[in-house]
């Protein structure tokens, strides 16, 4: 039934330490938690939150002390059409969940990240991509309807064919243009929690390139790995894997086993994730991946969650968190810049666990979407202070030559001036934000630093 | 099971009632708030919840309209075989402390209404053969502490109540479970200090299916609450008058 009273506002809750997976930078803020999404009265700066797998200052606020509105406890379902696969439900509802409730009637997300522990509202808020986007797009394709709190506290529908221009801000808006509510999409009709997955191992970036492209026609999910510590004609080298959810027949009568989870209860030590360890664990991986033409059956959480099985595995880079990176480049700048970024990358022996490499599919017509008709390249540094940061920029440099550009899912460091010669309808974002919220009620440490809000 | 639910909207409530949903037991919700039960039905049958799940007015500060509430959900879903009780009032010891109306509506939510209708449910389900009764108390009525005993107060009656009822009905068929949260992060605790073995939800919400089938009396969830509870309770009075909690 609740309480007598009101809930606190935000002046009277307790200050939390507030920082994105990657754990670096690290701010504090107030975090309301609502079962039912509202924004508080007063015109307080407001930034939206979901369950913090952004990776840099997406959802950090944008003064210490900053109101959050996290949505996890938003997470009700209105309704669902078996028929369809039509899925309407608040915005704070993870792809977990909808796995969970959804996979034994049959359906899966359209698209989705490399962790399920995401909210909906963040798949739309980041438009997020996954393994199918060479052939789907991102999630935002898939979307039929969002309805919007928006700064001046309005509940606002938009869609493909309502507020278009509200909508193609929203999705990759990074929850800037209102506070996502509710969200509609359409699920995927699959036939079992199964994948037929396949690992080749490839020598080098051009095989890795031409074997994504291969295997694009035919399969669903593409994805590759590459081992960043390996140099000269070696750069590229890694294992290409590429998926498609198994049918009854081929599935049988096999049960998916029980998934485990492990947790990393501390902060490991600095030395861990040295040049030497990583080495030779992505040489480990190599050999245990790489034999080729390995066909088997796996559980969907080991194709698309691998880590996800780790909880708090971000923790493994220690107490001074690590960033990562992520970047598209045009198909038209061939693989000269790719090779130019991984031997940059060795050359400075910035260990990284994960480099993963993927073609993306078309663009969407979302202002700030990130994903280009080209290659994505992501990986994690440790992060070592100046010297990281003076080698993103120097990344960020070849990504603009290229036209490129980065994800703000991922980003902490990026300067405004990269950022806007990185996206081109930039200007076109920024009118809708100013007809929706012309005092930027909703903001973020990144809008801070990319789009001049005030702190 | 075929369940009428006080609570089911928020909090620990709505965690209990999904899993209750999931499973497939049938759902008749009660409450002060119709569209708020509106959402929450639509969620739970999407969830699995034979549908459609309905929903009838109750407000545990007028135990008048419990007969009717009863017969609602009995006329919904055939007759209930289980009576859940999450809902509750809460508010901090100084606001109730300084305003007698407040205090006064939280006892008579907490202790008056929910025993009122717990009764009348165990008389309901005795005379037809047997059920379920679960309702939560909370850890806070095991021992008055000087920053909660209002509230404290309110949940040591219903626990003793509860305690009680299941020793008198249970010969008749009718088993009756009393659930002690510890702190739980929901909206009812936004804002408090979360002290050590917080708990979410969900978790109280499996411990207390699991202790609903196996018939138990009484459960703390997260379970370590029952140790933290044994320690509190032995604190000599000295010790208590001098620590601020």
């Amino acid at each position: 039934m609740g309480r007598l009273i009101e809930p606190p506002r935000g002046a009277d809750l307790p200050l939390e330490e507030i920082a994105g997976w990657g754990r670096q930078p690290v701010s504090r803020g107030r975090v309301l938690r609502p079962d039912d999404l509202a924004l508080p009265d007063g015109g307080d700066p407001v930034l939206p939150r979901g369950l913090g797998r952004a990776y840099g200052d997406a959802a950090i606020p944008s003064a210490a002390g900053g109101l959050v509105i996290e949505s996890t406890r938003a997470d009700r379902i209105r309704s669902f059409d078996p028929a369809s696969g039509r899925l309407h439900c608040e915005a704070g509802l993870s792809l977990a969940e909808i796995l969970r409730l959804f996979v034994p009637r049959g359906w899966f997300p359209p698209v989705t990240p490399g962790t399920k522990f995401v909210t909906v509202g963040a798949c739309v808020a980041c438009d997020v991509h996954g393994k199918n986007h060479h052939r789907d797009g991102s999630f935002g394709n898939f979307v039929e309807r969002i309805v919007l709190l928006t700064a001046d506290g309005r509940l606002v529908e938009c869609g493909p064919d309502r507020e278009r221009e509200l909508f193609l801000a929203t999705v990759g808006g990074m929850g800037l243009t209102g506070l996502i509510t509710e969200v509609t999409l359409r699920l995927r009709p699959v036939e079992t929690p199964w994948i037929v997955q396949e690992t080749e191992g490839v020598a080098g970036l051009d095989a890795m390139l031409d074997g994504l492209r291969r295997s694009a026609a035919d399969w669903l999910y593409t994805v590759g790995w590459i081992d960043c510590l390996a140099r000269g004609r070696h750069v590229g080298r890694g294992i290409l894997m590429r998926g498609r959810h198994a049918g009854r027949v081929e599935v049988g009568e096999r049960r998916p086993p029980r998934a485990r989870a492990l947790r990393v209860p501390f902060d490991a030590p600095g030395w861990l994730l040295s040049p030497l360890t990583v080495r030779t664990f992505n040489a480990l991986y190599y050999r245990l991946h790489g034999a080729a033409g390995k066909r088997r059956l796996v559980p969907f959480d080991r194709f698309f969650y691998p880590l996800d099985a780790i909880h708090g595995w971000n923790r493994l880079y220690g107490r001074r968190g690590f960033l990562q990176y992520q970047c598209v480049l045009p198909r038209a700048a061939g693989p000269a810049p790719l090779a130019a970024l991984l031997e940059r990358l060795a050359a400075v022996g910035a260990a990284s666990f994960l480099a993963v490499i993927k073609d993306c599919g078309s663009a969407s017509d979302a202002y700030l979407s990130f994903p280009l008709e080209g290659t994505t390249l992501a990986l994690d540094l440790p992060y070592r202070g100046p010297q990281t940061e003076a080698l993103i920029h120097e990344l960020n440099a070849v990504v603009v030559a290229e036209r490129g550009r980065v994800y703000l899912a991922k980003d902490a460091m990026t300067r405004a001036v990269d950022f806007a010669r990185m996206m081109p309808r930039l200007a076109e974002w920024q009118a809708v934000r100013d007809h929706w919220d012309p005092k930027r009620r909703f903001r973020s440490a990144q809008s801070v630093r990319l789009f001049g809000d005030p702190a | 099971m075929k369940v009428a639910f006080v609570g089911a909207t928020h909090g620990m409530g709505r965690a209990l009632a999904r899993r209750l949903a999931e499973r497939g037991d049938a759902l008749f919700l009660l409450g002060r708030d119709a569209a708020s039960m509106s959402l929450a039905a639509l969620d739970l049958q999407a969830r699995g919840a034979p549908g459609p799940v309905l929903h009838g007015p109750l407000d545990l500060g007028h135990p008048a309209g419990f007969p009717g509430a009863l017969d609602a959900a009995d006329a919904a879903l055939g007759r209930f075989d289980t009576l859940v009780v999450t809902g509750g009032l809460y508010a901090p010891q100084e606001e109730l402390a300084a305003d007698a109306e407040r205090l006064g509506a939280l006892l008579d939510a907490n202790f008056t209404g929910t025993a009122l209708l717990c009764q009348q449910a165990a008389v309901r389900l005795a005379a037809r053969g047997g059920g379920d009764i679960c309702a939560f108390s909370s850890v806070a009525g095991d021992r008055a502490r000087r920053s909660n005993y209002l509230y404290g107060a309110s949940k040591a009656g219903l626990s003793a109540f509860l305690d009680g009822l299941d020793l008198a009905y249970r010969a008749r068929r009718v088993r009756v479970l009393c659930v002690k949260p510890g702190f739980v992060r929901t909206g009812m605790t936004v804002g408090l200090p979360v002290p050590p073995f917080a708990g979410e939800p969900d978790d109280v919400a499996r411990a207390v299916v699991r202790a609903l089938d196996a018939g138990r009396h009484l459960i703390y969830a997260p379970a370590i609450w029952r140790l933290v509870m044994l320690v509190i309770r032995a604190l000599p009075r000295p010790v208590l008058r001098r620590v601020q909690f």
